[in-house]
């Protein structure tokens, strides 16, 4: 190509970029409201079940804490703290944290714990364990992930955190084994680690946005 | 290639040169996402609309575009549109987006889009073109639905299952017909078993058709 035809071909491929680039905008446009509140409505929802029976003031979403790695929460992975309050007191927080033992890839774990350390909800925020097995920790599935409700640390004590095969108290599933046990002990975990730093946790600032 | 009337053209997508039972193009999406019917419907549609609008747009710019930098353009077209279904999906169907996951943004990478692309749309007029995206978009599309339907209904005994991501509304878990399905079906394996299946069915329908006009 000479040096006349490379700067018509690049110009062609600018004119494109630039057509490309303007449908993207348009589009971002278009949808961008839709898509903050679609997050912030399902980022609420998710939370609501580890809220259940508090009472709390305020929104949730924006008293965050990121935890970035290192950390001693379960994981060792960026984790997330939220914060809830009444009347300016600390009610309960609620971890998001991460499994790494499970059968196949990372399972994020939703804890809520009261101040006093009781346990208000586990959820399982995203896995990818075995469709029919070890999807039951799944709430929509079984009822298994219920059986923490609750229970703290001390009830039972840390050796307690285990299935009953591994002489814990809590249930397994059938078929599976690695899948519970990596979710119980990612709850212990968060318990053992509320424990020691449940005062830094509520005086902590809220981390900002960076958008 | 000659253009032919616009039916002949869907139906060579829908059923002669189905970019997956035929060509064997995209596998990676249809493999992966065809869990269940709602999956199969929502990646369908995606790769559909991305399918047609990029051979419409490659067919009404290819006067413009020298020989050398088609594949470039062909790049930038098709992943633009393709972010551009991606926040849509986002901002309606965000539930869906979650359960296809990185399968939405992977359409960039479906080859049946830059083929139809390169075999075709460079080469005919933009109606022409539009009707081989919505013939091969359509084709892949009913494709995947059949896959995830069937799929759904040996591994989970259930069908419609997450109807709730496309229609708005409660979450809804499908018509169950039994506690539980085969379970290889909706594992990995499970879609190649689906695909050879379905690829088998079309070339026996064939032979026969070939036999009786004999």
């Amino acid at each position: 190509m000479s040096g006349q035809t490379i700067i018509k071909t690049g110009a062609t491929l600018a004119v494109i970029a630039a057509i490309c680039t303007t449908l993207v905008a348009a589009t971002y446009q278009l949808t961008s409201e839709r898509i903050v509140a679609n997050e912030k409505a399902l980022l609420e929802q998710a939370l609501q079940p580890a809220l259940a029976g508090i009472f709390y003031e305020g929104g949730v979403s924006e008293s965050r804490l990121v935890m970035l790695a290192p950390h001693d929460l379960p994981g060792n992975d960026t984790a997330l703290i939220y914060r809830v309050y009444a009347q300016d007191k600390p009610v309960a927080a609620l971890f998001a944290v991460t499994a790494r033992d499970g059968f196949s890839g990372l399972i994020r774990i939703l804890v809520g714990v009261e101040f006093d350390g009781t346990i208000t909800g586990v959820r399982i925020l995203q896995h990818r364990e075995t469709p029919g097995l070890g999807d039951k920790i799944e709430s929509a599935r079984s009822d298994w992930i219920f059986q923490f409700d609750g229970r703290s640390m001390g009830n039972p004590a840390v050796t307690g955190w285990a299935i009953r095969n591994d002489g814990g108290e809590f249930d397994q599933l059938t078929g599976a084994s690695v899948t519970p046990r990596a979710v119980i002990g990612a709850i212990r975990d968060t318990l053992l680690y509320f424990d020691v730093h449940r005062d830094e946790i509520f005086a902590a600032e809220s981390t900002e946005d960076n958008k | 290639m000659t253009s032919g009337g616009f039916f002949e053209r869907l139906q060579t997508g829908l059923w002669k040169d189905n970019p997956g039972l035929v060509q064997l193009l995209g596998l990676c999406p249809l493999l992966a996402v065809t869990t269940t019917l709602v999956n199969g419907v929502g990646l369908g549609v995606a790769t559909l609309v991305v399918l047609t609008c990029s051979n419409a747009l490659v067919s009404a710019t290819r006067r413009w575009i020298r020989q050398e930098i088609r594949i470039p353009i062909y790049v930038l077209i098709i992943a633009s549109l393709v972010t551009c279904i991606e926040l849509i999906f986002k901002a309606w169907f965000p539930a869906l987006d979650r359960s296809l996951g990185i399968f939405i943004p992977l359409i960039v990478t479906n080859c049946a889009i830059v083929a139809r692309a390169e075999i075709f749309a460079s080469r005919n007029p933009v109606g022409a073109s539009i009707a081989d995206g919505l013939g091969m978009g359509v084709g892949f599309a009913l494709l995947l639905m059949a896959i995830g339907a069937f799929r759904e209904l040996v591994g989970q005994a259930s069908i419609l299952s997450g109807l709730d991501m496309l229609s708005g509304g409660a979450p809804f878990d499908g018509f169950s017909f039994a506690d539980s399905g085969l379970l290889l079906a909706i594992l990995p394996p499970g879609a190649f078993f689906a695909l050879a299946l379905a690829v088998a069915l079309k070339n026996s329908i064939d032979q026969r058709r070939r036999r009786e006009r004999r």
